[in-house]
């Protein structure tokens, strides 16, 4: 690995650090009785409320359609994230300190596939949290279901929800780009460096 | 400008005078000076979801309350229960706000609320509290700006007729009150014919504690039995004076209009209160015993009464330099001081003229000892002397004067129906417009203090007749709102007030806005009566008194299924709003019930008594309509009759858990108790 790629994944490895103190997603609510708009902020480690009772009034206003209770405290991904985290940046500036790319490779890998896994345990989070509903709820549409998106906006009932990355997600995005553009370097500089070589031996031959 | 007059006077007279075939034409005379209809239109007109400028606060007069007002566009914003009972807030029919009410003739639910007076730092309005006084039974209530709800309400002892009150020292050191009854002080069973010998006036000052707001009674100045009406406290150079105008320095006791209005001049009564100060701290007070009630909303939403059992007071004698009467003509009404201090004006309501008197020209005639007389010890100033010049021609009836800071002074003239502008300076009249009808007070936004914000003044009218559309005899009041940026006043707007506006006052709104509660913390909730969860809500029979400690959250009571009560049973319901979103607050009514209903405000309890009188299944619900499943709010209550066998249940969580291990102890025998 060349020093700058080390130190690009040092940096990238060390901004994940930021996820810690700022939330990953947000999902802003809007409704005609809520001009002033409800929200949730998706930390690595709690779902917090805009608005100090927002989490409360969600919980109130979604017990007519039958949607469960957010209770943070009940969610083990919550509890999980801040290790896997912390584990990432560790293991990433174990490989800026090694420098040995085989290692750069699995790291972006899995980081990669963390991510992914990531974003489809929120959508399965949201798929059954939108989904199952209770039967004896008070409001029932048929054919109705409230999962928020993942990223964009959707109309649920009179709220028209709208979920995207906030900080810490942008933070994470950049640092995970970065590692996989720095990875795809290191590849095509190792392919280039290998070539001239095979190119030696079959002329020799 | 004053030859005017002539053609004014007389249409003025006839509108007052007129039917409806004459008051036409007199809104034609003043469509006339309101110019262009579509620019007074755009000046009032506050479009769809934005704000008016400014919060105005008119008095309620006869209804006891605050009406709370956005200027310019005349809507109203809140009605805040002060004085009287309200059913519409369970304002004293709630346990917790009963005491709030209460007096040493016991509980009084009603009062005469005339003028509003905002807090002041360094002479200007600074959004803290609201005072207002109580005319009839003598109180002076403070309102916390935060909430828009009355926080304390003190009564003052030795008084009648708190008329000139609770006018404000520029630092809010103290708020004021004066009697215009003059009555026996203390009180005692004389003669009303020894009326001069055994009756008295007195002027209370109120400390107004700089941090809290908390009132307490400091002092009071026992002075001839005249009747003190209204009053201003000097600012700037003459702050640490307060004037009081009075009447009746006949001293009649029986048909005062004729009795009182002998005198070419009454008083204007000019109390050095730090020279009062002084006296008191000197120990020339006389301590004398006073039972008053002072009533305080607790932290925990709970009204408490503590009882004041002596007042300090003062007479001319213990104390001399306190105070001297400036003769002023005619039985004066209004005593306004200007934003520079210097210009005490005053409105004889039966004189020809508006006399002003000079501060500075007062100190040196007492310095000078240019004394005309006295009365029972006092000296009274040769007019003379503290007269710096009188506004000629202004009109008939002046009553009241508010300034603009621009060195204008406005005052209402009842008779003549109209708003005079005159010079500060030249004592000039400068301008008149026609208010609709006979106006009492005037007011201009910060028009009694250091830094008006002379943008518009409001005409507070007595007669409203053929305003708006006809309701039968009685009428709404109506106000008027003119624009005074120009040379020329311009009317803009007419709305309907609630009860009777007096006095009012008005800030701008930057100053209050952004520091509203929106609600109550449910956490912060100290009620001991509180349930800040379902699993605590329960029912408890003790004796004859069953408390049902409920919630609502949207949509919902909890328990709401209660049986084992019994006629003639005190049942206390308490309710706790758990929501803690904004603008959720939900209500509370059982059939029946000889009481109101109960608004909670999200994280707030209130508790409701109800004594059934009558076997059955009575329901309760919801009032306030709160989300889509409001009408679903509702409950039932089973009544059994005396000593049946009923056993006391209810659907909630607690019931039977508890039943073995009631902690009697940890909650108050009484359902709000008063100290």
């Amino acid at each position: 690995m060349k020093p700058i790629s080390r130190w690009a994944v040092a940096v990238a490895s060390l901004l994940l650090l930021v996820v810690f103190v700022t939330p990953l997603w947000r999902i802003d609510l809007i409704a005609p009785q809520y001009p002033e708009g409800l929200g949730l902020r998706i930390w690595i480690n709690q779902i917090t409320g805009l608005k100090p009772n927002d989490l409360n009034s969600l919980n109130g206003l979604n017990h007519y359609i039958g949607m469960r209770a957010i209770v943070p405290e009940s969610i083990p991904e919550l509890r999980l994230m801040p290790q896997l985290l912390a584990a990432a940046v560790v293991a990433g500036l174990l490989v800026a300190l090694i420098g040995r790319r085989p290692l750069l490779y699995l790291w972006a890998v899995l980081f990669t596939v963390g991510a992914v896994a990531g974003l489809g345990d929120f959508y399965k989070w949201g798929y059954e949290y939108g989904h199952q509903l209770d039967p004896t709820a008070a409001i029932k549409v048929p054919g109705m279901s409230y999962q928020p998106p993942v990223i964009g906006s959707k109309q649920l009932l009179n709220f028209h929800a709208t979920s995207w990355p906030d900080v810490g997600g942008w933070v994470a995005i950049v640092a995970l780009g970065c590692v996989v553009t720095v990875a795809l370097l290191e590849w095509r500089r190792a392919r280039q460096a290998v070539s001239p070589r095979v190119r030696a031996a079959a002329a020799a031959a | 400008m004053s030859r005017r007059i002539p053609l004014q006077l007389p249409l003025a007279l006839a509108c007052l005078a007129g039917g409806t075939v004459l008051t036409s034409s007199c809104s034609r005379a003043n469509a006339a000076r309101a110019g262009d209809v579509s620019e007074a239109a755009r000046q009032v007109y506050v479009a769809p979801g934005q704000y008016d400028e400014f919060y105005a606060f008119l008095s309620g007069g006869f209804d006891g309350q605050i009406g709370v007002y956005g200027l310019p566009s005349g809507r109203l914003l809140k009605h805040v229960p002060v004085f009287s009972q309200s059913a519409e807030q369970g304002w004293g029919y709630s346990e917790q706000t009963k005491p709030m009410l209460t007096t040493s003739y016991g509980f009084v639910p009603w009062d005469d609320s005339h003028h509003p007076e905002l807090s002041q730092t360094n002479g200007v309005p600074d959004g803290r509290w609201l005072f207002i006084n109580g005319n009839n039974t003598p109180r002076i209530a403070r309102l916390d700006l935060t909430r828009f709800e009355t926080e304390e309400i003190i009564e003052i002892p030795n008084s009648a007729g708190n008329h000139s009150s609770p006018f404000m020292t520029e630092n809010s050191e103290y708020v004021v009150a004066g009697t215009r009854f003059s009555v026996p002080a203390p009180q005692k069973d004389v003669s009303i014919d020894d009326y001069k010998s055994a009756f008295s006036g007195t002027l209370s000052f109120i400390k107004v504690d700089s941090a809290t707001g908390h009132m307490a009674i400091a002092f009071q100045l026992r002075l001839p039995a005249f009747d003190y009406d209204l009053s201003h406290s000097g600012k700037g150079p003459s702050h640490g004076w307060s004037f009081f105008s009075s009447y009746n320095s006949e001293q009649g006791n029986t048909k005062l209009e004729v009795n009182a209005s002998q005198r070419d001049k009454d008083y204007i009564a000019a109390v050095n209160w730090q020279q009062a100060e002084r006296c008191v701290a000197q120990g020339k007070a006389a301590v004398e015993p006073a039972r008053y009630a002072h009533n305080v909303m607790g932290g925990d939403g709970i009204a408490r009464t503590e009882w004041g059992s002596s007042v300090k007071v003062l007479t001319a004698a213990d104390c001399p330099g306190m105070v001297y009467y400036m003769p002023t003509p005619k039985s004066p009404h209004g005593v306004d001081v200007d934003p520079s201090g210097e210009y005490i004006v005053g409105g004889g309501k039966l004189a020809t003229v508006i006399p002003v008197h000079s501060f500075s020209k007062m100190l040196k005639a007492i310095a000078d000892k240019s004394f005309a007389g006295e009365e029972q010890g006092i000296p009274v100033l040769k007019y003379e002397a503290t007269v710096a010049g009188e506004v000629e021609n202004p009109g008939l009836g002046p009553l009241h004067t508010e300034f603009d800071g621009q060195g204008h002074a406005y005052t209402s003239m009842f008779l003549s129906s109209e708003i005079v502008k005159w010079d500060l300076k030249t004592f000039k009249v400068l301008d008149r417009v026609p208010t609709y009808y006979s106006i009492g007070h005037l007011m201009i936004p910060g028009g009694d203090s250091r830094k008006p914000w002379g943008k518009y003044v409001l005409a507070l009218n007595k007669i409203t007749k053929d305003r708006y559309l006809p309701t039968g005899p009685e009428l709404a009041q109506s106000a008027q709102l003119y624009d005074i940026t120009g040379d020329r006043m311009k009317l803009l707007l007419d709305f309907p007030t609630i009860g009777e506006p007096h006095y009012a006052q008005a800030l701008p709104a930057s100053l209050i806005k952004d520091r509203q509660v929106k609600m109550y913390g449910l956490a912060a909730n100290q009620d001991p009566w509180a349930a800040k969860n379902e699993k605590s809500t329960r029912v408890e029979r003790r004796g004859k008194v069953v408390h049902v400690v409920m919630t609502s959250v949207r949509s919902h009571f909890m328990p709401d299924k209660i049986e084992g009560i019994q006629v003639g049973d005190s049942v206390y319901f308490h309710l706790t709003n758990l929501e803690q979103d904004w603008d959720v607050p939900h209500g509370f009514a059982v059939l029946g019930n000889n009481n109101s209903e109960l608004l909670m405000m999200p994280g707030q309890t209130r508790t409701l008594a109800w004594v059934p009188s009558r076997v059955g299944v009575f329901p309760f619900y919801c009032t306030d309509f709160c989300s889509a499943l409001h009408q679903e709010m509702q409950g039932y209550i089973r009544v059994s009759p005396k000593g049946a066998k009923t056993e006391l249940k209810w659907n909630s969580p607690s019931y039977r858990e508890h039943e073995d291990d009631h902690d009697v102890a940890a909650v108050p025998a009484q359902p709000h108790g008063t100290h």
